[in-house]
């Protein structure tokens, strides 16, 4: 298994708070890869740094093989844009647009056509379950719709990495054992790898493998033989 | 809970008295059953016949027996595989885990490591009931979903002792 993303000792403060003191982590091609810890232990300024969102004050990012954190803002918009893709606790879709326009908004930005962005957007509909659910908008939707929504745009444009930051964290555990079996099931269908940030139990239980993040470092458990 | 392992745990932090030993084991673990120190000396012989004790006749402690019991190399052996092997992930287990915190704190030994191991341990099991749940029936499901959250009430038992470890360390550590 080769190595798709990976954070090397890094460090972040915001100020004068630490919040990663030597953050270490690899995560493998295909991996799913449940990121754990107590609120403020760092997980999220992890995923923020690995995502390219945030720049570590030392140590080093590598995606496929580059240093992310010596790219220039623009390269790092790029990669944000064209290889990862994004899924937050509150769907953030764009009030103004609707469902479909949300899915479609990846490709959009990358410069695919509109006709085309549209077709592939409308295809994930049905795939999760979303059938005439295409021309509402963010406010008409569940918060279960609206994150499979959020699901279906983070992964439109098949991208190599999916960051998803407690997507299930605003759902009832029906709902969010829901869309974390079509997330699941979407990226291992691409072979999309996917850093999921959680502090459930059982939203981390649909990971390959987990890592505890506490006091702003990574304690990686042996894995245990099936 | 293991009396045997409880009791050599308790002889590792220092060599006691039958006596002392119940006094101690019952203040900590004991949570309204005393042990009977029919138990006690009981357990302590086997031990001492397996040789993972040895018996000194030092003196008097606080109570009248006249013998001290002293852990081997044997016995301190056994004590360090049980504290780090997780327990086998099932309901009501909280007693053996308790048990283990404590005493890995009375032993200054690692025991937010023991509780990451169990908790490891506890999380591969919710991916097996996990993977049952998603490819089995709706039975299936339902009964995956009962270990679920019963594993689950253990992690957030294992997070909030993972978060208390100093404060119960000054407790069984004064």
């Amino acid at each position: 298994m080769t190595i798709m993303i990976e954070a090397r000792n890094v460090v972040f403060s915001f100020g004068e708070t630490p919040a990663l003191r030597g953050a270490s982590i690899a995560v493998d091609s295909g991996e799913i890869l449940a990121v754990m810890g107590p609120s403020g232990s760092g997980k999220s300024t992890l995923l923020h740094c690995l995502a390219g969102i945030l720049v570590p004050d030392s140590g080093e990012i590598l995606f496929d093989g580059a240093r992310v954190d010596s790219m220039t803002e623009t390269e790092r918009s790029s990669l944000r844009r064209d290889r990862f893709g994004f899924v937050f606790q509150f769907g953030q879709l764009v009030p103004e647009l609707t469902a479909v326009e949300n899915v479609a908004l990846p490709l959009l930005l990358s410069g695919v056509r509109r006709t085309e962005a549209l077709r592939k957007a409308y295809a994930w509909f049905e795939r999760l379950g979303l059938d005439g659910m295409e021309q509402r908008r963010s406010g008409e939707l569940s918060g279960g719709q609206a994150q499979r929504v959020a699901i279906a745009r983070g992964l439109v444009a098949e991208p190599e990495v999916l960051f998803a930051d407690e997507p299930t964290g605003a759902l009832d555990s029906l709902t969010g054992e829901q869309v974390m079996d079509l997330l699941v099931a979407a990226a291992r269908e691409q072979g999309t790898t996917v850093i999921l940030v959680t502090h459930e139990p059982r939203v981390a239980a649909y990971a390959d493998r987990e890592v505890i993040v506490r006091d702003g470092r990574v304690n990686a458990p042996d894995r245990i033989a099936s | 809970m293991s009396v045997p392992l409880t009791l050599l745990g308790l002889l590792e932090r220092e060599s006691s008295h039958g006596y002392d030993l119940k006094r101690d084991y019952d203040a900590y673990f004991g949570r309204g059953k005393p042990l009977p120190f029919g138990q006690v000396y009981s357990t302590l012989s086997r031990l001492a016949r397996d040789g993972k004790v040895v018996i000194s006749d030092v003196g008097p402690g606080a109570g009248p027996d006249r013998k001290r019991y002293i852990i081997t190399d044997r016995g301190a052996t056994e004590v360090e595989q049980w504290l780090t092997q997780p327990v086998e992930p099932e309901p009501h287990l909280q007693t053996v885990l308790f048990a283990k915190v404590v005493l890995a704190l009375m032993l200054d030994r690692p025991a937010a490591e023991y509780l990451d191991t169990q908790r490891s341990a506890h999380l591969h099991r919710m991916r097996e009931l996990t993977d049952i749940k998603r490819s089995g029936s709706l039975v299936d499901a339902l009964l995956a979903d009962h270990g679920l959250y019963h594993l689950e009430a253990d992690l957030r038992w294992i997070e909030m002792t993972g978060a208390r470890l100093d404060a119960l360390k000054r407790t069984v550590r004064p």
